[in-house]
């Protein structure tokens, strides 16, 4: 029994990083229709570079903001200086290109940061807290995690819900045409989207890195579970990242749990090719039909 | 006051449009007519900035349009209700309706840009916060002249407004249309299949055949050259 | 509608006039040789073969065994041509195919006395296998949802033999042998050979495949499912036949790969390994066989050109070890912004305008003589 609440804590912790990143993937194809397969590593660089800061003496919360505001200008490159000149072209050409991307980013942070696995520290103390007399796996720092990402959820829908700007990003998203002919700069929005989605893949970032061995592919597992969790949900609906994400969490967690750390991977596989058969358009899908 | 100076776009080796020349004067409704395929579309497009032109050149009120971004286009008070019509399905009626104004109006001058619209149009009030797309099409239309209005444009598109309609919503749309445009500043282009209505409220027409006008002259007599009517309006 | 619209046709490069695939084919012409598609493949591949095997006989064991590498990368990166850029399915997994077929014919070897061949044939079959596994679902997925779950594919597989190390020999791994060679042959060179004529037979049946009807398949599946299905295409069963044979190919790389190494592991098949196939492939020329060439010479040579460049400049270790990588993923990002037919593509055009120029130049000499 303790180990069931154990490992459901674990998924649900998990889980939140996941609909974090996941997240950042919805509002990239959302607005461009593109799959951002360097979203992990575009968060690993800016945890690595949070790293350093952190090295440098700049306290914890100093860099989580630092970072967030370079993960804002990074995502506002990338689509500028990689993705806009591909829009209108083959469907095919900017996946290629994120993953390119994901090559270059992943060897540039090897190459100046090493090899070496390293530690990445906290905001909040990871050991367990006890209720009663017992100790649970659910940490002040998993409380932390939580908090974030709800906050960063809330934050999310807030915007799209509550503000002009957030009108214009959802129009936009749903049809750059006609937002442009009501006169809406659709294609700054569209940077916006990108700077957002970086926002929300670093704070994914800095939840990990604590518990990874923080080389520079920490972030490839969690790429591949935040896109399983962004498929279930939907791909999008920021609601739907974070149901994708639990469920994508607790999923994984009771694999490893139950049947070992090495099959979780493979219980992701068997979880996205049984979402992809049976209900391909995720829980979230939008009720209008889409134009051909 | 629109003036288009042979204009031409092709698509490919596809020629859609060859010099075309006319003007469009404010306060009159220009009727541009023709069969499928003469290019009415492709001209609607090209003044609002959805094509790319290979020659000529459009102006309004002096303005050289070619080149602009469609957004940018827009910002110059051109309203472009493009064919089948163009709501934004998973937004609101009334948020369809705000995402028009966000470029020009301020907050308390749009809240009251909006009630008009719904002055204007009692049906829509009742589909305020509900999806667009659960609108009929008589509906559908409202919204995007509603939207089209909401801006004050000062040069407005329409791209078959009547498309799928009743002949009796058709005869109150073109009234409205009418009645909004005329003895304003507002200058109207609209682009229609069905010539006989769009003649009975335009001033001008513009007759469009494999991308080059052939006729250019008053409404009335237009209306009333049977032999040109047959030919190629269909009537 | 499939994903890939826009990636480089064997027969044809956007821009080109509609004879371009004829006027390409023009020194075949003037070589006299058969206008029968196999027979021309064989000719072709008894001829490279002829020149590959004066040419390894030459070499020195080390560079004979790069030449084998660069040979086994070209069977993979074949099939993946065919799978993503003849029809269009975009795969981020090739690396675990290679893996089933490493990892069989290891075991093969390890509990059994099979010939050869048949251990070969095993590895091919097995990765074919899972081929069907993977294929089956994909049919279902548009372009970034089947990178996706590829991807996850990649990541999936070399952790299972982890987990049961006992029987895939954990860290460590399993150990294979080459077949001895008859008579002196170096057993570097005699593998080398082994795995250049699996690759020529390997680029003859795919040339063969793309030259048929199935390429007209999997070329209408590619660029229209819906056109290929009314027009009586079997669209599900193309796109799982498709995957089968790049799997197959994988497969067979990856054996070879295992004999190459002499030892498999899953060392040997991180993900990186499955996007620098797909990156060669881009690089070289997606949809094309002959482009494989460059991205199998790149996949094997690039590591030692990044070495010696850093070396060079006097870069640090770690700088080292991850420049190739950088380099490939730039290219790669460079490619599909500027050159998304790749080199092959590019020589294509380069060849093409210079046939046309040549044409040029002789039409106007005989033009005086015609009026006159």
């Amino acid at each position: 029994m303790g180990l069931f609440v154990n490992i459901t804590l674990d998924g649900i912790t998990n889980g939140m990083v996941f609909a974090a990143l996941a997240l950042a993937l919805v509002l990239i194809f959302r607005a461009t229709k593109i799959l951002n397969f360097a979203q992990g590593a575009m968060a690993m660089m800016t945890t690595f570079i949070g790293f350093t800061l952190l090295n440098r003496g700049l306290g914890y919360w100093w860099a989580l903001v630092a970072v967030l505001a370079i993960a804002f200008v990074l995502g506002a490159l990338v689509e500028r200086v990689l993705i806009r000149p591909l829009q209108g072209k083959s469907e095919l050409n900017p996946v290629i290109v994120t993953i390119g991307l994901l090559v270059v980013l992943e060897g540039l942070a090897g190459a100046i940061y090493g090899n070496s696995s390293r530690g990445f520290p906290p905001a909040y103390s990871q050991s367990g807290l006890t209720i009663g007399h017992t100790k649970i796996a659910f940490s002040h720092f998993d409380i932390f995690i939580l908090v974030a990402v709800l906050v960063l959820m809330v934050g999310t829908l807030a915007l799209f819900r509550a503000t002009t700007l957030g009108l214009r990003m959802r129009a936009s998203a749903f049809s750059g045409e006609i937002s442009r002919l009501l006169g809406v700069r659709v294609g700054r929005l569209l940077t916006l989207g990108w700077a957002l989605a970086g926002v929300a893949g670093a704070l994914a970032g800095f939840l990990v890195a604590p518990t990874s061995s923080f080389s520079p592919y920490f972030m490839d597992l969690i790429l591949v579970y935040a896109f399983t969790a962004a498929v279930i949900g939907g791909l999008e609906s920021p609601v739907g990242a974070l149901i994708g994400g639990l469920i994508t969490g607790l999923s994984i967690s009771y694999v490893g749990g139950y049947l070992g750390s090495g099959l979780q991977p493979l219980g992701a596989l068997v979880l996205l090719m049984v979402t992809l058969m049976a209900r391909p358009e995720g829980i979230f899908a939008r009720p209008t039909a889409r134009r051909v | 006051m629109l003036e288009v100076q042979e204009l031409s776009v092709s698509y490919g080796a596809v020629h859609a449009l060859t010099a075309v020349t006319f003007a469009a004067t404010p306060g009159a409704i220009t009727a541009v007519l023709g069969a499928n395929g003469a290019g009415k579309t492709t001209l609607l497009r090209s003044i609002s900035g959805l094509v790319k032109t290979q020659s000529g050149s459009i102006r309004f009120n002096g303005q050289e349009l070619v080149g602009k971004t469609v957004e940018g286009i827009a910002r110059c008070g051109v309203a472009h209700v493009p064919e089948g019509r163009g709501i934004i399905e998973e937004l609101t009626v009334e948020e369809n309706l705000r995402l028009a104004t966000l470029w020009c109006l301020g907050r308390r001058e749009r809240e009251r840009a909006i009630e008009e619209t719904f002055a204007l149009f009692p049906r829509l009030t009742g589909f305020r916060r509900r999806h667009a797309s659960i609108l009929s099409g008589g509906e559908r239309q409202m919204l995007v002249i509603g939207r089209a209005l909401i801006s004050r444009p000062q040069l407005l598109l329409l791209d078959e407004p009547s498309l799928g309609l009743a002949p009796l919503v058709t005869a109150g749309l073109m009234a409205l249309l009418r009645d909004h445009t005329v003895g304003t500043d507002m200058t109207v282009v609209l682009v229609e299949q069905n010539a006989r209505s769009a003649l009975s409220v335009s001033q001008r027409a513009v007759v469009l055949n494999l991308g080059e006008v052939v006729v250019n002259d008053a409404a009335d007599v237009v209306a009333a050259d049977s032999n040109l009517r047959h030919h190629y309006l269909g009537f | 509608m499939s994903g890939a619209g826009n990636l480089a046709d064997a027969d044809l490069l956007p821009g080109t006039p509609p004879d371009a695939a004829g006027a390409d084919r023009s020194w075949l012409r003037h070589l006299r040789l058969p206008e029968q598609p196999l027979a021309r493949h064989l000719i072709l591949a008894l001829g490279g073969g002829g020149i590959l095997y004066l040419v390894t006989s030459s070499l020195s064991p080390y560079n004979d065994f790069l030449v084998g590498e660069i040979a086994l990368y070209l069977i993979a990166l074949a099939g993946l041509s065919l799978l993503t850029g003849v029809n269009g399915q975009i795969s981020l997994g090739h690396g675990a195919f290679m893996a089933v077929g490493a990892y069989t014919i290891a075991l093969l070897m390890t509990h059994t006395q099979l010939n050869f061949i048949l251990e070969l044939l095993a590895s091919v079959g097995a990765a074919a296998v899972l081929g069907v596994v993977i294929g089956v679902p994909a049919t279902r997925l548009k372009g970034p949802y089947l990178a996706g779950m590829t991807l996850l594919l990649a990541l999936a597989l070399p952790p299972i033999a982890d987990k049961w190390s006992s029987t895939f020999g954990g860290d460590q791994g399993l150990t294979t042998t080459v077949p001895t060679a008859p008579g002196n042959i170096n057993p570097e060179e005699w593998l080398t050979w082994i795995e250049l004529l699996g690759a020529l037979i390997t680029l003859v049946l795919l040339a063969n495949f793309l030259r048929s009807r199935f390429g007209r398949m999997l070329r209408a599946v590619r660029d229209d499912e819906i056109a290929a299905s009314l027009a009586g295409i079997h669209v599900a069963r193309t796109k799982v036949t498709a995957f089968v044979i790049s799997a197959a190919c994988a497969g067979l790389a990856g054996a070879f790969l295992g004999l190459s190494t002499g030892v498999v592991s899953t060392g040997e098949f991180p993900l990186p390994l499955s996007i620098q196939l797909l990156a060669a492939m881009v690089i070289g020329g997606t949809g094309s066989l002959m482009g494989m060439w460059w991205g199998a010479v790149l996949l094997v040579y690039l590591p030692q050109w990044s070495t010696s460049i850093s070396s060079h400049l006097n870069l640090g270790s770690d700088v080292s070890a991850y420049l190739a990588t950088i380099i490939f993923g730039a290219v790669l990002i460079v490619a599909m912004i500027a050159a998304p037919s790749g080199i092959q593509g590019g020589l294509r055009l380069a060849w093409g305008r210079a046939v046309r120029l040549w044409s040029g130049l002789t039409r106007k000499q005989i033009q005086p003589t015609r009026t006159g």
